[in-house]
């Protein structure tokens, strides 16, 4: 006889700040956050210094999001740097999450305590998050005190609440990759395993969704007679295939947000533009507007894989 | 009649078509050392886990300290202590550390005292504030009961506590354990290593294919499986007596195993007589012992008689 799944007593989210605690006191002092946060304040260093050396010749408007977007030959811009920086970041926090307490064998032990597994797995990604987000605010901070220094003069407000939105978007896009290690960091016993399928992972949607994307969009929508509407639909359906992948999101976000006078993100045509004055910077609303599809599907694509490991571990017996 | 601190009502464990664990019965009175023993992968560890409330069960119910492990885990959790197997700590943080977080997470309100009186009680004060990895096996198990006095429970599980250490820490354990009976904690143990568990427990369940074949005292058990034989061994130089060791009343046999060495089977303890009677044959008699009934025994024996049968005799004595 199979009993009827009964309901729990006490609440599962006992616990959940002291894991939350303890995790983010791990992380912050491991090794391996040192050594990344290192290269995140080189990095900065070096694209902001790029950057402000190629800005003083003109004085325009937006002067601190042009700190972060600004590239000079052979670097790229700080936010080219951060759209494959944070990916590593964030699986680095997460690949060992729970295969390393199996391998330490601590999990047994930390789940005979008086907590639920919810608290632990939901502790371990907040921890996560928690360091991804310190950690960019910090530089977030390094880089507007570097920009007041060298450029002599302060943010506007509206910088810096494009910039903080930026940064909210880059947790965000941090958060799907530290919720996607953290599914491989249950599924995979071996952390080594679990970090090398994270990172290929990323490899696969970095570099090659996009070619992939547009393969599938000639050969699913393909130009037979040259008609506008044919080219506009297979553009249409490469843009759509490539927006499954969250770095194409993240870049869509960052670009609306970092640009102002970035209108559309889709292939509009002529007559869409009727009236509009090209190069005038958007008010924040409208750039906020143009990238919330962007914005909910990068933490909708967290909040699934999340789910997903939730599941994984709720049923993952814990007998080694 | 004592309290009932541990129930086990037909408790099963199915992983697809194994049966892991097999309508497993247990009771445990306040207060008494109880031992779960049998070969590895026979259910040992996998009931233990039902009954914390880790692993659910796939039929059957379990109470401890009336809770049901099922859907109050966080009641048993909390008074429960539990010592895993090759129990595992975080190697980067000290002891101290290590209980804290356990404190922290039984939601304990100024736990440096009880963690102080802990550590020093296992005989860790000195190395209280040193990294785990540098201590030995011994230490950390120790290290594990000093976690589990941090709740104080009313009752420890300890599953093959006494594995992998070397014979003078496995002494100092078992010497823990007493400890813990003698105030008045009761204690389910699983081991595999016979003559230690002897030593120590009140009762003993024989697990093997995921059923308890065979439980109660270790005196019970002998009289059950050794059909209340006694061994007697004797050490007498001279002339062979073995024939005459066979004539005294009630031995059963006599085995020459060394030229001077015998050892009998009788129905009683016929020490005196066959003293007596090799005296008188002339031989200079140097050593006469009575043999307890060691679980060894019991065991070999038990499970001899199940290899020469047929598996259904394991239902004859199954749920003692």
């Amino acid at each position: 006889m199979v009993r009827a799944r009964e309901t729990r007593e006490g609440s599962p989210w006992r616990g959940l700040w002291v894991v939350v605690a303890k995790e983010m006191a791990d992380h912050l002092t491991s090794a391996r956050m040192r050594f990344l946060e290192f290269l995140m304040v080189l990095i900065a260093l070096g694209t902001i210094y790029m950057a402000i050396q190629n800005l003083r010749a003109g004085e325009e408007h937006f002067l601190f999001l042009k700190l972060l977007t600004t590239a000079q030959e052979p670097m790229p811009a700080f936010v080219g740097f951060l759209g494959f920086l944070v990916p590593l970041i964030a699986i680095a926090l997460g690949f060992d999450a729970v295969n390393g307490e199996f391998n330490r064998r601590t999990l047994p032990r930390i789940l005979a305590q008086p907590i639920y597994r919810d608290a632990l797995l939901l502790g371990k990604f907040l921890a996560g998050l928690f360091t991804l987000a310190l950690v960019l605010t910090a530089i977030w901070l390094l880089i507007v005190g570097m920009g007041v220094f060298r450029l002599g003069v302060p943010p506007e407000g509206e910088e810096v609440a494009r910039s903080l939105w930026f940064l909210l978007a880059t947790v965000a896009f941090g958060g799907v990759w530290l919720a996607l290690s953290l599914v491989f960091s249950i599924l995979f016993r071996a952390p080594a395993t679990a970090a090398l399928a994270s990172i290929s992972l990323w490899l696969f949607l970095t570099v090659f969704w996009g070619i992939v994307a547009g393969m599938l969009a000639q050969v699913l929508s393909p130009v037979q007679f040259g008609f506008p509407q044919e080219i506009l639909s297979q553009a249409n359906l490469e843009l759509t295939l490539a927006r499954l992948s969250p770095n194409t999101l993240y870049a869509e976000s960052v670009l609306a947000l970092l640009q102002p006078a970035v209108r559309a993100l889709n292939p509009i045509l002529p007559i869409q533009l009727h009236q509009a004055i090209l190069g005038t910077p958007l008010p924040l609303g409208q750039s906020l507007l143009l990238v919330w599809p962007q914005l909910t599907g990068l933490v909708a694509a967290t909040i699934l894989l999340f789910a997903l490991g939730y599941v994984l571990f709720q049923r993952q017996e814990i007998r080694a | 009649m004592a309290e009932v601190v541990i129930e086990a009502e037909n408790l099963t464990k199915r992983y697809g078509d194994f049966v892991a664990v097999d309508q497993v019965n247990l009771r445990l009175q306040a207060g008494e050392v109880f031992g779960l023993l049998g070969p590895n992968g026979s259910g040992k560890t996998t009931t233990i886990l039902m009954l914390l409330g880790l692993t659910e069960p796939t039929a059957g119910l379990a109470r401890v300290l009336g809770y049901d492990p099922q859907r109050q885990p966080l009641q048993v959790k909390s008074r429960v202590g539990y010592l895993p197997d090759q129990v595992g700590f975080d190697d980067e943080l000290t002891a101290r550390e290590n209980l804290s977080y356990i404190a922290k997470l039984n939601g304990l309100r100024h736990p440096t005292g009880r963690i102080a009186e802990a550590l020093a009680r296992m005989g860790l004060g000195e190395v209280a504030d040193k990294r785990v990895k540098t201590f030995s096996r011994g230490m950390k198990q120790r290290l594990g009961v000093a976690e589990i006095l941090l709740k104080r429970p009313s009752v420890v599980v300890l599953d093959e506590p006494t594995l992998g250490l070397d014979p003078e820490a496995a002494r100092e354990f078992l010497q823990i354990i007493r400890d813990l009976k003698r105030e008045g904690i009761t204690v389910l143990l699983s081991s595999h290593l016979l003559h230690q568990v002897q030593m120590i427990c009140d009762r003993v369940g024989l697990f093997y294919r995921g059923k308890i074949v065979l439980e109660g005292r270790v005196t019970e058990l002998a009289q059950q499986v050794l059909g209340g034989s006694y061994r007697v061994q004797l050490r007498a130089e001279g002339p062979d007596v073995t024939e005459i060791l066979k004539a005294v009343p009630d031995v059963l046999s006599v085995d020459q195993r060394e030229k001077s060495y015998y050892e009998l089977e009788a129905r009683r303890d016929v020490r005196a007589e066959a003293a007596h009677a090799a005296v008188s044959a002339g031989a200079r008699l140097l050593a006469i012992g009575l043999q307890e009934p060691s679980l060894d025994d019991i065991y070999a024996r038990y499970f001899e008689s199940v290899g020469a049968n047929d598996r259904s005799h394991l239902r004859i004595v199954g749920g003692a």
